[in-house]
């Protein structure tokens, strides 16, 4: 898929998450919107995943480790052609498509996730499960920079590189915003890509807006061998909807009727 | 014959790996004690140590899981009920993956290194968990038959294993059912002892003492926790005038809050009288001291049941 389809693909991403959070009334739009390129980019040109082998796990799988934007998974799930629920009913009594994701109710979502740290640490069991079995399928995790203040995160980086996965690519989302303000502010988990090196991964570090950068990190990924890579990825919290861009307000509050319609104007087409 | 069993869980365990070669086994550097060092031994390939980091065990476990396999996931059960609960809960029960934890060094029989480890509170939580299945296996031979009974059957299972030597109760090749109360010894309808893990052994020993003193009490071993034999709970309490519950664990949660639930959902009046840690923290010392301190013992059970009766 050419970047002129990806960004059409990513602006009905970034729509049908504001409509998702705008429905329910709550959800998390800042980080889901921030995390819409990557995602679409994984989902569109990166990961083995479609319609007819979804349903099983002889395919490269993603966690969600920040679960808590799972419109975003839910979006592109549903731009992906494999997500069988009505994302009108996100959040709602009775739907499938619960506030964080749960992988036994929705077709493509690969584990349940929303309690932060869990979701990278089960992508390791994963990525061992390939070795163990001898295929090539990869495991990919999108984990939050708030995120990363988690302890357990960083038992799972441990254990990624001491069982050499290079089947395993962790994308951290440096959007440099948490519930309570500015990550530096709250617990500064930075610099992540000294860390992540610091633990024995290969790290890129790139602008998660760009889709060459976006590209190259991922093939790059591929090409490591020996290690897990982690990318990290600059983001804009928020992204698409100017109103939200870096602002910790909308890590998860809904928009009113008023602020939806300005945001559906904002994605109207691609920039 | 007294065996520990921890010492069960790892022989059958290594015994299992070779069996099945969709198990996994994941251990959080006590292999030796937890007894993995088995099934390592077995089969290296499929066993993992995820180091002193209990928490990602668990995850760990949870995707191995989704990825097919059968996992075993072992550490002291203060760690891994505890440490890692909620990793069990969000990441294990929530999903209904197939990893079964089985944690020894359970209760105040963990001895000598006293109340930091010594975890009185691993069945209350596992089982408040949605999915979870709890056993408590009370000799070396329902240990073996637990772990293959975990092993053959899908879902999140918590299995209690003890670090001492406790004398058999069963004999090699009994053939167990766990989705009943196994009553060892029917007595005359006064007195019932409800007991789980090491404290099925003391109420034998109790049974048989209060015998020579005109009581035939009935001794009924709960080794299945959840799901509960309710119904086999329910008739016990029905035919008898006093019960007792026997648990090396706090009363708060445990055996007594199973058994107490049982009367609650029915209209059954039974009083029923809890022996157990009665929510307080253990300490230090032999373990026979810490059980006898703590009045985990058949001596202890004898004069509660003259006592009350």
């Amino acid at each position: 898929m050419n970047k002129e389809e990806l960004k059409a693909h990513a602006l009905n991403v970034r729509r049908n998450v504001v409509t998702m959070v705008y429905d329910a009334q709550s959800g998390h739009p800042g980080g889901s919107l921030g995390a819409a390129d990557i995602m679409t980019y994984l989902y569109m040109n990166e990961m083995d995943i479609n319609a007819d082998n979804v349903n099983g796990i002889d395919r490269d799988r993603f966690v969600l480790s920040k679960g808590h934007t799972s419109p975003v998974l839910y979006a592109v799930l549903n731009e992906k052609g494999i997500l069988n629920e009505d994302i009108h009913t996100f959040r709602q009594l009775g739907s499938n498509l619960q506030g964080h994701p749960n992988m036994n109710y929705v077709a493509g979502v690969d584990m349940s996730t929303g309690s932060l740290g869990q979701g990278v640490s089960t992508a390791v069991g994963m990525a061992i499960a390939n070795k163990m079995d001898g295929n090539d399928h990869r495991v990919y995790a999108l984990v939050g920079d708030g995120e990363s203040e988690e302890g357990l995160v960083w038992e799972a980086m441990m254990a990624a590189a001491h069982y050499n996965l290079d089947n395993l690519c962790i994308i951290f989302d440096l959007n440099g915003l948490q519930i309570d303000g500015k990550i530096e502010t709250v617990m500064n988990p930075l610099p992540l890509d000294k860390k992540a090196a610091a633990f024995g991964h290969h790290v890129v570090v790139i602008d998660g807006h760009d889709f060459d950068q976006i590209e190259k990190a991922f093939e790059e990924a591929r090409k490591t061998k020996g290690k897990p890579t982690t990318i990290i990825a600059h983001t804009v919290k928020g992204k698409g909807v100017s109103f939200m861009e870096n602002n910790a307000a909308w890590h998860g509050s809904a928009p009113n009727a008023e602020q939806y319609a300005m945001a559906m104007e904002e994605l109207k087409e691609v920039k | 014959m007294a065996q520990e069993t921890r010492n069960a869980y790892g022989e059958k365990l290594a015994q299992l790996i070779v069996e099945n070669p969709n198990i996994v086994v994941l251990d959080a550097d006590l292999t030796k004690s937890t007894k993995t060092a088995e099934a390592k031994k077995a089969c290296p390939e499929r066993h993992l140590n995820a180091g002193i980091a209990e928490a990602n065990m668990m995850g760990m476990a949870a995707g191995l899981a989704a990825s097919g396999k059968t996992v075993f996931a072992s550490s002291f059960a203060i760690f891994a009920a505890g440490r890692a609960f909620e990793i069990i809960r969000n990441s294990i029960c929530y999903p209904h993956l197939n990893v079964k934890v089985c944690a020894t060094h359970a209760g105040l029989s963990v001895g000598e290194d006293g109340a930091s480890h010594q975890s009185i509170e691993d069945v209350a939580i596992m089982r408040a968990l949605p999915n979870m299945r709890v056993y408590v296996p009370c000799d070396q031979y329902e240990a073996k038959a637990v772990i293959e009974h975990v092993a053959n059957n899908d879902g999140p299972c918590y299995v209690r294993l003890g670090r001492g030597k406790v004398e058999d109760v069963y004999q090699e090749g009994h053939v167990f059912d766990f989705s009943k109360v196994d009553v060892l010894h029917q007595g005359s309808g006064k007195v019932v002892l409800f007991a789980m893990g090491l404290m099925v052994q003391e109420a034998i020993k109790a049974q048989k003492a209060l015998l020579e003193k005109g009581i035939d009490a009935t001794v009924v071993n709960v080794s299945c926790l959840k799901p509960l034999d309710e119904k086999g709970i329910e008739k016990l309490l029905s035919s008898h005038s006093l019960a007792f519950t026997l648990e090396e664990h706090n009363v708060i949660g445990g055996l007594y809050s199973a058994v107490s639930e049982v009367k609650g959902y029915t209209s059954v009046t039974t009083p029923i009288v809890p022996i157990g840690v009665y929510d307080t923290f253990g300490e230090s010392g032999k373990a026979a001291d810490v059980l006898k301190k703590y009045g985990l013992t058949a001596e202890n059970v004898v004069n509660k049941v003259l006592e009350k009766i």
